[in-house]
């Protein structure tokens, strides 16, 4: 185990939702190369906290890569240097001794600072809620694979599922989009076959109810790069195929009630 | 807006929407489909999705003509003759069962409208993302995949519109294109070609505009499939190499006739 010496944070500090912003320099004497970047800034919190200064609010929770609460743009990258990771696994050993590292809280108008680097993402709240539930028997726990899902579909579903709505997708793309995301929820539900009954009502929600609130999608691919899940590009296409569908093939279904 | 490290930000945000905050009621099955009296297909164009679907097909109408436009022009290389043959055909397309120019017109009000739908598309689309970003990022953005192209589209979708301007100036009106004795005659395509390419500042406009539209085909191209939810696991890997291809050839074709011209191969 060895240490790292000298790092110089640049931290976004606003006290508020509507107070203003500023970057502020903090240094960080010695910390391990086996911690994690939200460890760092624990130290950095305690030192913060002896100093009598307040303590820098950042978003986490699991710490394990699969809540979906911490977040950071970290010089630069949503979730920093490391692809298919979270925040909270990244990991010391990626940066140098004496680097300076720009921290700031994701930047979309969907996701208002709270304080400092944490940000209100229940914009992606109502995006799930508009999608509703599916229909599904109720009764004795059904027999297991009682419904035969042939593997790939299987498997390109659990792919989509593992989206765990941190919004790095919206955080990294240019244009705050959160195509990514909503992708992300419509696949997982739309290649199963439980999922085919609310099909194309629930994309029509949901596409519409993310256009509230977030930009267009330009296709440059900076959300799937930026994706601790490493979701692809692909679920995009596939809620654009769905959505078309919901305003031709669906139109007609609704209209024989 | 400006990207300078100003020391305050203020992330008051008049655009934000104030029901972000709000916790609405948990729905129970789908969501009730909002009840709108548009035309279904002006009920699509109202997301940022259907507009995407605009901007691909008109996309695509637009890019049948540039190829189809780069190819007819070869016909510079087989001689006046040929190419002026070729002006004189394209007016009498479908003659004598429609009237001469007729079929030409009806392509080019379907250009025409492209055109305007994809400028419309691609401005609100804009004002839409400036919109969802209304403070920028305060420091320097990494960019992993969005290459030169694909941040550039309207910077080269503009290129391209003032140069498509400047071309019908040039080649259909006569306007900045009378170098000769004054006088400007459309039917004499040949000449005026040669002309025109034989001023060096027209020919470097000229090629700039059109490595502009290249640039703009290669993330455009690709992009088509995408916004169009065209993706197949038996096609996907010959997206990338489809709009480099397409945009090569056409870039290609554009900018050999400058080149020709000023090489005196042409003219």
């Amino acid at each position: 185990m060895s240490h790292l010496s000298d790092i110089k944070l640049k931290i976004w500090r606003q006290a508020g939702p509507d107070e203003g912003g500023r970057f502020e320099s903090y240094l960080v004497p010695s910390i391990s190369d086996e911690a994690s970047f939200l460890e760092m800034l624990d130290v950095l919190n305690e030192q913060l906290i002896n100093e009598g200064r307040e303590a820098v609010v950042f978003d986490h929770d699991c710490r394990e890569g699969i809540c979906g609460t911490c977040s950071l743009m970290i010089d630069g990258q949503a979730h920093g240097p490391q692809r298919g990771t979270a925040t909270c696994q990244l990991h010391m050993r990626k940066f140098q001794s004496g680097a300076e590292i720009v921290i700031e809280p994701w930047r979309a108008s969907a996701f208002p600072i709270i304080k400092d680097l944490m940000v209100d993402r229940s914009a992606f709240d109502r995006i799930v809620e508009s999608g509703g539930f599916i229909t599904a028997e109720t009764g004795g726990a059904p027999d297991a694979n009682l419904i035969p899902i042939p593997k790939p579909v299987a498997d390109a579903s659990m792919d989509a599922a593992a989206c765990i709505g941190c919004g790095a997708c919206v955080a990294a793309c240019p244009n705050g989009a959160a195509n990514l995301f909503t992708a992300a929820k419509v696949a997982h539900l739309s290649l199963l076959p439980q999922g085919q009954p609310e099909r194309y009502k629930r994309v029509e929600a949901m596409v519409e109810t993310m256009d509230e609130y977030f930009g267009s999608c330009t296709n440059h691919g900076e959300c799937e790069a930026a994706c601790p899940k490493e979701i692809s590009i692909d679920v995009i296409a596939l809620m654009h195929q769905d959505y078309r569908k919901s305003k031709f093939a669906n139109r007609k279904t609704l209209s024989r009630s | 807006m400006a990207d300078t490290q100003a020391p305050t930000i203020s992330s008051a945000n008049p655009s934000a929407n104030p029901s972000v905050n709000r916790r609405g009621p948990v729905t129970g099955t789908a969501a009730t489909a909002k009840k709108r009296k548009k035309f279904f297909l002006l009920d699509l164009y109202g997301t940022a999705v259907g507009k995407k679907y605009v901007m691909a097909i008109t996309g695509i109408a637009m890019m049948g003509f540039v190829l189809s436009h780069m190819i007819g022009n070869l016909k510079m290389y087989l001689g006046e003759e040929d190419i002026n043959h070729y002006a004189e055909f394209l007016t009498r397309l479908g003659y004598p069962l429609a009237p001469e120019n007729v079929v030409l017109w009806i392509m080019r009000a379907g250009l025409i409208g492209a055109l305007l739908l994809h400028l419309h598309a691609a401005y609100s689309l804009t004002v839409m993302n400036r919109q969802a970003r209304s403070v920028k990022y305060q420091s320097a953005r990494d960019y992993q995949i969005a290459n030169f192209a694909s941040r550039s589209m309207r910077l080269t979708g503009i290129t391209v519109l003032l140069f498509l301007v400047w071309h019908l100036l040039d080649f259909t009106f006569g306007v900045t294109n009378t170098l000769g004795d004054g006088d400007f005659d459309k039917h004499q395509v040949y000449d005026n070609v040669v002309r025109s390419f034989e001023r060096v500042p027209v020919s470097a406009f000229y090629i700039l505009a059109n490595l502009a539209l290249g640039v703009h085909l290669y993330h455009g191209a690709w992009s088509i499939f995408q916004s169009l939810g065209w993706n197949s696991p038996r096609f996907n890997q010959w997206r990338r190499m489809f709009a480099t291809a397409f945009a090569a050839i056409v870039v290609v074709g554009n900018v050999s006739f400058p080149v020709a011209v000023l090489a005196g191969i042409v003219g």
